[in-house]
């Protein structure tokens, strides 16, 4: 499944209200490991098998969202279950470690 | 089997891809993390001959392009150590993979400051990329820890966001450019709080203040930040090598200018290496003589 882009009008519907767990990629176009990060976190998004979504919210064009959950640190990835965080991690990751995130 | 398994893929290792693809040799790149290295932190590089203005990431993408249309192959793993021999066997934690020439080009990355709740606030208020997360302290009050070119940078870029900035350092002047030192005492909102080092971290769930101690008067003051920037240097991750090369006593695989090792077969290039200067031109010059120099010993 790719990943979707998430804004503040569906943040609610596709990660707050989601049946399946959602893997949130906070990150922004200045910031280069955030930059490596996302074809790692696209790459997990196209071989999950349904089991879990990956959305990716640009902290640029929804600060209000990134303020909500605290982002201080980018890249940032948090995973959302029945709406709350449940785990996260903090700047560049290797791919097994994001596969770690969602494996449930 | 690869001619060269090249353990890191930052400049340095890139580099050397390109150098050893070039003479005929296969080459196996194995990393840790991302390709690219430290330089993808930096957003403006303008300092590399030939290239006036590029971005971290941008540089680091070119030479992984570069190097993988070469014919590069690259994978991610952590390299637990090498066993020497006729054939060498480079061991990570998942598998093992033999070659006829090893070129570490680990690097470095950030020194912590070794505090308690240090790891904890990590994304909390404490962060080692200033141009990274520096947008998110608009408007509040930060202190930059260190006195390189590093700190002077990022003090100076918070100074354009933050209400206030304390620029800490352990030494009463800094290492990093003159220029950029006259800059930041030019900024109303910059204080240097020098000759002191940071103690404790103050903060449960988020980072709200440091306290600094004097190195001369043991006089402690609480300065209440949000933030906390750590630009104290660099370390290197060499200690899996220790049987096969010489380390010095901070952790650099001692090796000179040809990059050779104690043991034959064995190079070390770029930052991960002995050196004076640590940059971009010197990690790419490194690439190229290890990967010569392996080249010349596979024959």
């Amino acid at each position: 499944m790719a990943a979707i882009t998430l804004t503040s009008e569906n943040f609610e519907a596709e990660v707050l209200k989601s049946d399946i767990p959602v893997l949130v990629d906070f990150w922004a176009p200045w910031c280069g490991p955030c930059r490596m990060l996302g074809p790692i976190v696209e790459q997990v998004a196209e071989e999950a098998g349904g089991s879990f979504k990956v959305g990716k919210l640009n902290v640029d064009d929804e600060g209000e969202l990134a303020e909500k959950y605290h982002i201080m640190n980018i890249p940032a990835l948090k995973v959302f279950k029945d709406g709350a965080v449940v785990r996260e991690s903090i700047g560049m990751v290797p791919k097994n470690k994001v596969e770690e995130l969602v494996k449930f | 089997m690869h001619d060269i398994i090249i353990i890191g893929a930052g400049t340095a290792g890139l580099s050397a891809a390109i150098y050893a693809l070039r003479a005929g040799k296969s080459v196996l790149l194995l990393e840790q993390l991302s390709y690219g290295g430290q330089i993808i932190n930096t957003p403006e590089v303008e300092n590399y001959p030939g290239i006036k203005n590029i971005s971290g990431f941008d540089f680091a993408q070119g030479l992984y392009e570069q190097a993988t249309a070469l014919g590069a192959e690259l994978e991610y793993a952590k390299v637990t150590g090498i066993t020497d021999g006729a054939e060498k066997t480079v061991h990570t934690e998942g598998k093992d993979y033999s070659c006829r020439a090893v070129i570490i080009a680990t690097g470095a990355k950030n020194r912590p400051l070794g505090l308690p709740k240090e790891q904890e606030l990590t994304g909390a208020g404490v962060s080692y990329c200033a141009t990274c997360d520096g947008a998110f302290f608009r408007g509040r009050p930060v202190a930059v820890n260190g006195g390189g070119n590093t700190a002077l940078e990022d003090a100076l870029f918070l100074s354009n966001y933050c209400s206030k900035v304390y620029l800490i350092h352990r030494r009463d002047a800094f290492r990093g450019e003159a220029k950029q030192a006259e800059q930041l005492k030019a900024k109303e909102n910059v204080e240097f709080v020098l000759n002191a080092t940071i103690t404790e971290l103050v903060g449960e769930e988020e980072l709200s203040a440091v306290i600094v101690t004097d190195k001369q008067s043991g006089e402690k003051r609480e300065l209440a930040v949000d933030g906390l920037f750590i630009a104290i240097g660099q370390m290197p991750d060499n200690a899996a090598f220790a049987s096969l090369v010489d380390l010095d006593p901070a952790g650099y695989v001692v090796a000179a200018e040809d990059c050779k090792t104690r043991t034959e077969g064995i190079y070390a290039a770029g930052d991960c290496r002995t050196k004076t200067v640590r940059q971009l031109t010197t990690a790419a010059a490194d690439g190229a003589v290890a990967a010569l120099a392996a080249c010349a010993y596979i024959g």
